[in-house]
């Protein structure tokens, strides 16, 4: 069933906090090495969504989970998975910036191959100044690998924590609202490094803001109550909606 | 969302600040009665302090400098009077040393189960049953020492005496273990989640997670239980009086007797010796040498913790 262009596949994936059901069933294929937007207003589970795709969301002691998602062909759900491995292959940088406050960059940087035990000395020079290239943060900071992270700018930070990510050489990274801490410059910088990204990863990115979707994403998905509604071509899903509640919330008619 | 309601609750707070004050006396009586109790306590450590040093000064006139520290005898109460302060110091150090090697191991641990493991029903249950240890009076916990761990470490080791370092020690280690638990339970509690799922997001499991992101940011809080900790050890009097002996041998034995500082200053004090003389000195001399301990111990401490917030933290 699981087909090469698409990386991921969900199906009914209904997902719950105690007895509040968060989720109604989404199905959905996401396409690989492309940037797919969520779309939605507050509460409407768009970020409980990514959370499943990296089982993140069962780490709340209240949450419950159904139904399936695939990655490749794997279910990620399935008894032979290790959640700790599997996000591994699937990243994810959040709302606020966190980089490790004990941490240097360069530490920042190895911090998910020091946990997992699986840093090489002879490479460790290397990871770092390619992952903070890939971040397009390696000229701003390169001379000041050993100074703490916490004392970079909020922008940078979360190009820190995208760099972290990179560094344990995902395949699939999620973004939760990464800008919404940050002013438009550094917006700008985020949304001009997903353009580079995509060509390796495939990028899943929630975020608030409709103008970033149509900058980011080649399709978008639009989440409404913990439903999908709408999910197509970014271009086309803006302009010729085909729901009417999709064009509501584009139109801000509400949310 | 929660940045919402604190940028909220900030705005609420700014508002009200430039609300004009409640004018007339009634404020102004409470103001001046707030730092009258910030006052007193300052005085009360400057006269504390006074004390100590007016008599510790006379003893030292009495007594020379090498006499007390380049001595490794102490006997100030015999005809033959020895003025060496080591012994004092090695046995408050022994006891100290043995309780924290108890304490702080447990206490970390039992902190981290506490705020990483344990759901809130067992942490409401835990916690304050552990508080509870804290609040043992300690002439209880110095017959425990001697009655019932004694014994039981002469059963093992036939070379403990009767009166020992170990087993003062290692109680002192149980009644301070709570201190760091609850201190650092706080600490680690209060770590942000976005650091642990930062963590986890990075395929790091729980035990990596714990050690290498959770503990390193708690490390202030940590190091603040573990110096607290330390400084009721060497301040500790009443196990040690009991259970420690009255022996002050210069000896890193805890198998032997001893004598701590905390523990001479109650003997002497407690006895008919009479005020002015050089054996009631004596116990203002060791006070202050306590004090010097204890605070080179707590602005060493403060040290650490400037320099390790400036990197960060």
């Amino acid at each position: 069933m699981a087909d090469s262009a698409h990386k991921i596949h969900a199906r009914q994936v209904k997902a719950w906090f105690a007895d509040k059901q968060i989720l109604q069933g989404v199905d959905m294929a996401i396409p690989k090495n492309q940037v797919t937007a969520i779309i939605g207003p507050s509460g409407c589970g768009k970020s409980t969504f990514i959370r499943c795709i990296n089982r993140m969301h069962e780490l709340v002691d209240v949450a419950r989970f159904e139904g399936e998602i695939l990655l490749d062909e794997q279910d990620v759900y399935g008894s032979d998975v290790d959640p700790v491995l599997l996000r591994r292959r699937v990243g994810m940088v959040f709302q606020k910036p966190n980089p490790f406050p004990t941490m240097s960059i360069r530490d920042n940087v190895l911090a998910g191959l020091k946990m997992t035990g699986r840093l090489k000395k002879s490479e460790a020079d290397a990871i770092v100044e390619r992952s903070l290239g890939k971040a397009a943060l390696w000229g701003e900071v390169k001379d000041r690998l050993k100074e703490p992270g916490g004392g970079l700018s909020g922008g940078q930070q979360q190009r820190l924590c995208i760099a972290r990510s990179l560094a344990v050489d995902p395949e699939v990274l999620l973004m939760d609202e990464p800008c919404s801490a940050l002013d438009p410059i550094a917006t700008a910088r985020i949304e001009d490094l997903l353009s580079d990204l995509r060509q390796n990863y495939t990028i899943v990115i929630v975020t608030h803001n409709m103008q970033q979707a149509t900058r980011v994403s080649d399709k978008t998905a639009f989440f409404l109550h913990g439903e999908l509604i709408e999910f197509g071509e970014t271009d086309s899903l803006f302009t010729h909606p085909a729901d009417s509640r999709t064009e509501d919330y584009i139109t801000g008619k509400f949310g | 969302m929660l940045d919402a309601t604190a940028s909220a609750l900030r705005t609420v707070g700014t508002e009200s600040e430039p609300a004009p004050r409640a004018a007339g006396g009634g404020e102004k009586l409470i103001e001046t009665l707030l730092l009258l109790c910030a006052v007193l306590s300052i005085i009360t450590t400057i006269g504390v302090l006074a004390v100590l040093l007016f008599e510790t000064v006379s003893f030292f006139t009495k007594v020379s400098f090498s006499q007390f520290f380049a001595d490794a005898k102490w006997t100030p109460l015999f005809a033959n009077k020895h003025f060496g302060i080591w012994p004092l110091v090695s046995g408050t150090l022994l006891t100290s040393v043995i309780a924290i090697s108890v304490a702080l191991p447990l206490g970390l641990m039992a902190a981290i189960y506490l705020s990483e493991f344990a759901g809130p029903r067992t942490r409401a249950f835990v916690k304050p049953t552990l508080e509870l240890l804290a609040g043992v009076p300690t002439i209880v916990y110095g017959y425990f020492a001697l009655v019932f761990l004694t014994p039981i470490l002469q059963a093992f080791m036939p070379q403990v005496e009767a009166f020992n370092a170990l087993s003062p020690g290692l109680i002192m280690g149980i009644m301070i273990m709570p201190m760091i638990s609850s201190l650092s339970e706080d600490a680690l509690h209060a770590v942000p989640n976005e650091l642990r799922e930062g963590a986890y997001g990075l395929g790091a499991s729980k035990l990596s997670t714990i050690f290498r992101v959770v503990v390193p940011a708690a490390k202030s809080g940590v190091v603040a239980a573990v110096t607290l900790a330390v400084s009721r050890a060497i301040g500790e009097t009443m196990i040690v009086t009991i259970a420690g002996g009255a022996q002050p041998n210069f000896t890193f034995d805890p198998r032997g007797a001893v004598e701590t500082m905390t523990a001479f200053i109650i003997s002497v004090s407690k006895g008919d010796t009479p005020t002015g003389t050089i054996e009631y000195q004596t116990i203002f001399a060791v006070g202050s040498m306590l004090f010097l301990m204890t605070f080179t111990m707590n602005f060493i401490t403060q040290r650490l913790l400037r320099s390790s917030r400036g990197k960060g933290l």
